[in-house]
């Protein structure tokens, strides 16, 4: 029983992690239609940055904030000068500049950083927190900053006049437009979003696989799992997937098929949910007549 | 001078011009009347006013030339459309959706009156406030699409047929509030419509647009009271 909690509580730390990795594949989905390949890249190289700082001396929490708001505005910056320019291209141009993006960053970081694996710090302490004997105290902490990432967001596009436009520019861009959102930026907004919430993951996952360039990989997969779970077009659907994602493969890993097959986990799933249930979960269901 | 002054204007799709040399005018406070058949390109003018397509020609809103502004901007200036399909954010609520509408103003309190001043003319909004604008009815809609345009303060109001699809009952509706804004607030109206008897109680100037061209134009009274015009676009 307790191997058990212990497997569920692990599942739910890098469930969170797969959920915020998700939610910024679903930010850029609903606004683009286009599913960001180099988003797990773009976090890898976040936590180098971070990784950087912190070895460099700086506090972990200072290295953490200036962390997430430079791959905000590092985020901006892509989509306004390499992907606006392929905005109304044909979907494979906008699939090979993804591909692309996420090649240039695992090169560089490769190329700067060296394929040496490096350990990440966690913030929080070795000794599991509050006495408990089933969740190491970096798991529960990454839980708690995921939430929280997941709070400020709701509050953000449920409660703030930017958050409501940005919305509305996802949902239906020319009618934003007459309404005077700068539908453009918002779209950048969205991608700086999305890489800040990519950092935070690439940041609460380092410590568990190791800091190297091709870390983000199968969390990448995992994440793409638990969007279609969900539902690709749905921000709740893309966390609860997260989850339980996170969740199943701990406990499939344990229990069914041992942790050299747990990736399988979700390729199985990606390939379930997009043969029997396209929409996920949550998902909105597209039905159009011919 | 006047609030909306086009001359010359070309604009379509692709290669190929659906509006040839169009001119016309919107007096300042005052409500013009675009009358003509399917595809007479009446939806294209009101687009290209907006600068939502490619468009030669000059444009002058208040004086200033807006041939080349993006539509944000245009709207930004004061220039509030509602678009054809209403352009309703459909998973949004309906007060989201007026929220939007004010996006650009920043005075909050007057913008908490005027939805307030909304759901005054069109109770039915009010009851509908938290339900997602996707489940209102065709008639709500577009009284949503009037309210949400009207939020924006617009000096200048373009309507895209705003009687298409509905019931009498709400057209008269529509139309009743579209004339008190009007007269109250001095708001300029440039109306398309194919529901011509009803566009011309309204409206004191008429153009009569055909396959792209302006065949006929002026005052209300004398358009009504044109032969060919009772004949083709009033029925009797």
């Amino acid at each position: 029983m307790e191997a058990f909690l212990h497997q569920v509580f692990s599942g739910l730390a890098t469930g969170g992690i797969y959920a915020s990795l998700a939610l910024a594949l679903v930010m850029i989905y609903q606004s683009t239609n286009h599913i960001n390949f180099a988003q797990g890249e773009m976090a890898m190289f976040s936590t180098y940055l971070a990784w950087s700082m912190i070895d460099a001396g700086m506090p972990y929490w200072w290295a953490f904030l200036l962390t997430v708001s430079i791959s905000f505005v590092a985020g901006v910056a892509i989509e306004r000068i390499i992907i606006r320019p392929v905005e109304n291209a044909p979907v494979l141009s906008v699939v090979t500049v993804f591909v692309a993006l996420l090649v240039i960053f695992n090169s560089v970081a490769g190329w700067i950083f060296t394929y040496t694996i490096k350990t990440f710090p966690s913030p929080f302490p070795e000794q599991p927190l509050f006495g408990n004997r089933y969740v190491s105290s970096h798991e529960l902490g990454s839980i708690g900053i995921t939430l929280l990432v997941l709070l400020a967001l709701y509050l953000f596009f449920r409660f703030t006049p930017l958050g409501l436009a940005m919305r509305a520019a996802a949902q239906n861009p020319l009618s934003s437009r007459l309404a005077g959102i700068r539908v453009g930026w918002m779209l950048a907004l969205g991608w700086g979003l999305a890489a800040a919430v990519g950092a935070v993951a690439g940041m609460l996952v380092a410590p568990i696989v190791y800091l190297e360039p091709n870390m983000m990989s199968g969390v990448l997969l995992y994440a793409f799992a638990a969007a279609l779970v969900g539902g690709i077009d749905n921000p709740f659907g893309a966390v609860v997937g997260g989850f339980l994602v996170g969740v199943l493969e701990n406990l499939v890993g344990a229990y069914v098929i041992g942790t050299e097959l747990k990736l399988t986990v979700a390729l199985v799933l990606i390939v379930g949910v997009l043969l029997f249930k396209p929409a996920g979960m949550f998902g909105r269901v597209f039905v159009s007549r011919v | 001078m006047a609030l909306l002054e086009v001359t010359g204007l070309s604009a379509g799709y692709g290669a190929v011009d659906v509006l040839r040399e169009v001119s016309f005018s919107v007096e300042q406070g005052g409500i013009t009347a675009i009358l003509g058949a399917n595809g007479a390109g009446k939806t294209t003018l009101l687009r290209a006013v907006c600068g939502m397509l490619r468009r030669r020609g000059s444009i002058r809103f208040d004086g200033r030339h807006i041939g080349k502004d993006a539509t944000e901007d245009i709207a930004r200036l004061g220039i509030a459309h509602v678009p054809d399909g209403r352009g309703t954010f459909l998973d949004l609520t309906t007060e989201e959706n007026l929220r939007i509408g004010a996006y650009v103003r920043r005075d909050r309190d007057a913008v908490a009156q005027d939805m307030e001043r909304m759901f005054g003319y069109f109770p039915r909004l009010r009851e509908r406030r938290r339900q997602q604008a996707g489940t209102l009815s065709g008639g709500e809609q577009q009284m949503l699409a009037v309210s949400r345009a009207l939020m924006l303060r617009p000096r200048l109001l373009l309507l895209d047929e705003p009687s298409f699809g509905l019931a009498p009952l709400v057209v008269r509706d529509i139309f009743r509030i579209l004339r008190a804004i009007n007269a109250e607030q001095g708001v300029g109206v440039l109306l398309v419509e194919q529901n011509a008897g009803l566009a011309l109680d309204l409206a004191d100037a008429a153009y009569v647009l055909e396959t792209g061209k302006v065949v006929m134009s002026g005052t209300a009274g004398t358009v009504r009271s044109d032969e060919a015009v009772r004949r083709a676009y009033l029925g009797y």
